[in-house]
């Protein structure tokens, strides 16, 4: 399996990053690069091994159902590129 | 007169409770090296007066009880600190302010030490050199031949400001050995704890399967007491582990006697360097000497380890870093429409090291290659895990290099991502099985350059792998040959 300039282009649409046609050029080579160092894992048979997400076995813990009053929205707003007093603003979204 | 800059920071907490200097002086010391040294470019962010303030409420109120007073300490810029800039290194978040305190970080300046600023990393902690952060590469306070070398990565600034005695102590992170590798190749002690020794929240994530925070210090002695402090359930981080309150530096034993040492035939890699290779039939004999028990181990799957984790890391990190959309904070570029202002925020926001890994995280977990990749590397980590379950049957610890090489010169990766991943091939396994590792610096080569190994311990066995590490340390008396070459 290898990535042609076609999948860079789905592959950015998904990961929501604009690429110019140096980047694609570049991107190509390395991405393939980094794909073919990955695939020796093939060369190992895991027919009958579980796949691990966690290192950990502890299950999930569960929390309390209890109110906790945080009021920050006017420290968390200070970050906001583009905000009024109880919004973040953005691009318009709907037509 | 000491030159405080210069103590170990279980030293500096010493004098400071013992009355022999004020923790202004302590603080001092060490911003007046800090305010020399630019060239270096440990630090993002300086918080100085701040810094500046606190040392003189301690010294005020003359409480000296709390287990880290007036140990200055500068932290990654990974770590969320409260109304001080945290920025992951990345123009992205460049401008960005948190309203909340990492875990671990809330550790520490309760047992009073004091924030004296953020130190630089490669970006968003990915990288084996601390060329990809958004402002600018650290240099190593190690040179070859009055040539700058990096400091590795991505806890870069974190090492070399450790080496440079520009913080007491620091804490860094490491995903694929971001600790352990930087403190390799700047001669310091570097610590990744078990998966679920500290908490990870508040910590800018990158893998959350594989991420941990460490120290980062100038001797085992120090990495016990950072570890001690930062370490501990948290019921914010629902992968931390709740084990008994750790003691860790108390309970320092300076003894081998009876341990078993595995030596993984793995780990001799073709063309590893004579040296490196030397260096660890050294610490081999040291132990041996000292009665422990060396065995030949295998871990068969460790060629694997780097492939696996170059599917599972950028993995994670697609999804981890899908966050930052210039919507609710960070940078934001302009855009027609909310997509467009998304994949432009993004293209501008991210350099190319963390763009190429979002690319193939988002390839691997994508439709009709998820199972290919994605689900065979969680396969192939259980396997790496089960090595390790294996060998830790008949054996304590486990010593290996940290690193193929010693630090190098910048550029010589450039044009070659593989070329640099291959710098974490001896680290990167303790992150896939969750397993606790050390760096410990050991002697300098020809070129005056210093050169480390790595021990492994069982999971959640810290005390095994510091006592054995200290061990060694008490052994070999590594001396850093820093000169202050940098100072203007």
């Amino acid at each position: 399996m290898s990535i042609n300039k076609d999948t860079i282009k789905k592959i950015s649409k998904l990961a929501r990053i604009s690429v110019t046609n140096e980047e694609t050029d570049r991107l190509e080579k390395d991405l393939n690069s980094i794909l073919k160092f990955v695939e020796q894992l093939k060369e190992l048979n895991t027919d009958k091994i579980a796949p691990i997400a966690s290192v950990s076995d502890q299950p999930l813990t569960m929390s309390e159902d209890e109110v906790k009053k945080i009021n920050e929205k006017k420290e968390i707003l200070q970050n906001a590129p583009d905000k009024n007093t109880n919004y973040y603003i953005v691009p318009k979204v709907i037509e | 007169m000491t030159d405080l800059a210069k103590l170990t920071l279980v030293e500096s907490i010493k004098y400071v409770k013992e009355k022999k200097c004020s923790a202004s002086e302590l603080v001092g010391a060490y911003i007046k090296r800090i305010e020399k040294s630019d060239k270096l470019n440990c630090f993002n962010t300086k918080d100085l007066e701040n810094a500046h303030s606190k040392a003189k409420k301690i010294d005020t109120n003359q409480k000296l009880d709390k287990a880290l007073v007036g140990a200055p300490i500068a932290v990654k810029d990974l770590f969320c600190t409260k109304g001080v800039k945290t920025t992951a290194s990345s123009k992205i978040l460049s401008n960005f302010i948190p309203t909340y305190e990492s875990t671990v970080t809330e550790k520490l300046w309760n047992e009073d030490a004091i924030l004296i600023g953020k130190l630089n990393s490669d970006e968003f902690a990915m990288g084996s050199s601390n060329e990809t952060s958004n402002f600018g590469n650290v240099l190593n306070p190690y040179r070859l031949n009055n040539q700058n070398l990096v400091p590795g990565g991505s806890s870069g600034g974190c090492a070399s400001a450790v080496a440079a005695d520009l913080t007491s102590a620091t804490i860094g992170t490491d995903t694929g050995g971001s600790i352990r590798q930087p403190a390799a190749f700047t001669g310091i002690v570097g610590l990744k704890p078990t998966y679920g020794r500290c908490s990870r929240w508040g910590i800018v994530a990158f893998a959350s399967s594989l991420d941990q925070a460490g120290p980062m210090t100038k001797d085992v002695k120090d990495a016990a007491l950072m570890l001690d402090v930062i370490s501990g359930y948290d019921e914010k981080d629902s992968t931390s582990a709740k084990k008994p309150k750790s003691s860790f530096l108390s309970s320092i034993k300076n003894n081998v006697k009876g341990l078993r040492v595995g030596v993984p035939k793995e780990y001799r890699v073709d063309n590893m360097p004579k040296e490196v290779d030397d260096l660890w039939k050294e610490g081999i004999k040291i132990l041996k000497d000292n009665g422990a028990i060396i065995k030949d181990i295998s871990l068969p799957h460790t060629k694997y380890a780097l492939p696996t984790y170059y599917i599972i890391a950028p993995a994670e990190a697609s999804s981890n870093l899908a966050r930052y959309d210039g919507v609710r904070y960070g940078f934001r570029a302009e855009g027609k429409d909310l997509t467009e202002m998304y994949e432009n925020t993004r293209s501008e926001g991210f350099g190319a090291e963390v763009k190429r890994r979002i690319m193939i995280g988002t390839y691997v977990l994508s439709s009709g290659y998820y199972d290919a990749y994605y689900l065979k590397a969680q396969k192939v980590r259980n396997l790496i895990k089960i090595d390790f379950d294996n060998a830790y049957k008949d054996v304590d610890v486990i010593l290996t290099p940290t690193t193929p090489t010693p630090a190098f010169k910048f550029g010589e990766n450039a044009d070659d991502p593989i070329a640099m991943y291959l710098n974490d091939i001896f680290t990167v396994t303790a992150n896939l099985a969750g397993l606790p590792a050390i760096s410990l610096p050991i002697k300098h080569n020809k070129d005056g350059l210093p050169l480390a190994l790595q021990l492994f311990g069982k999971s959640f066995d810290e005390q095994t792998l510091l006592n054995t590490a200290y061990f060694i340390e008490q052994q070999v008396n590594f001396k850093s040959q820093v000169k202050d070459w940098w100072m203007s």
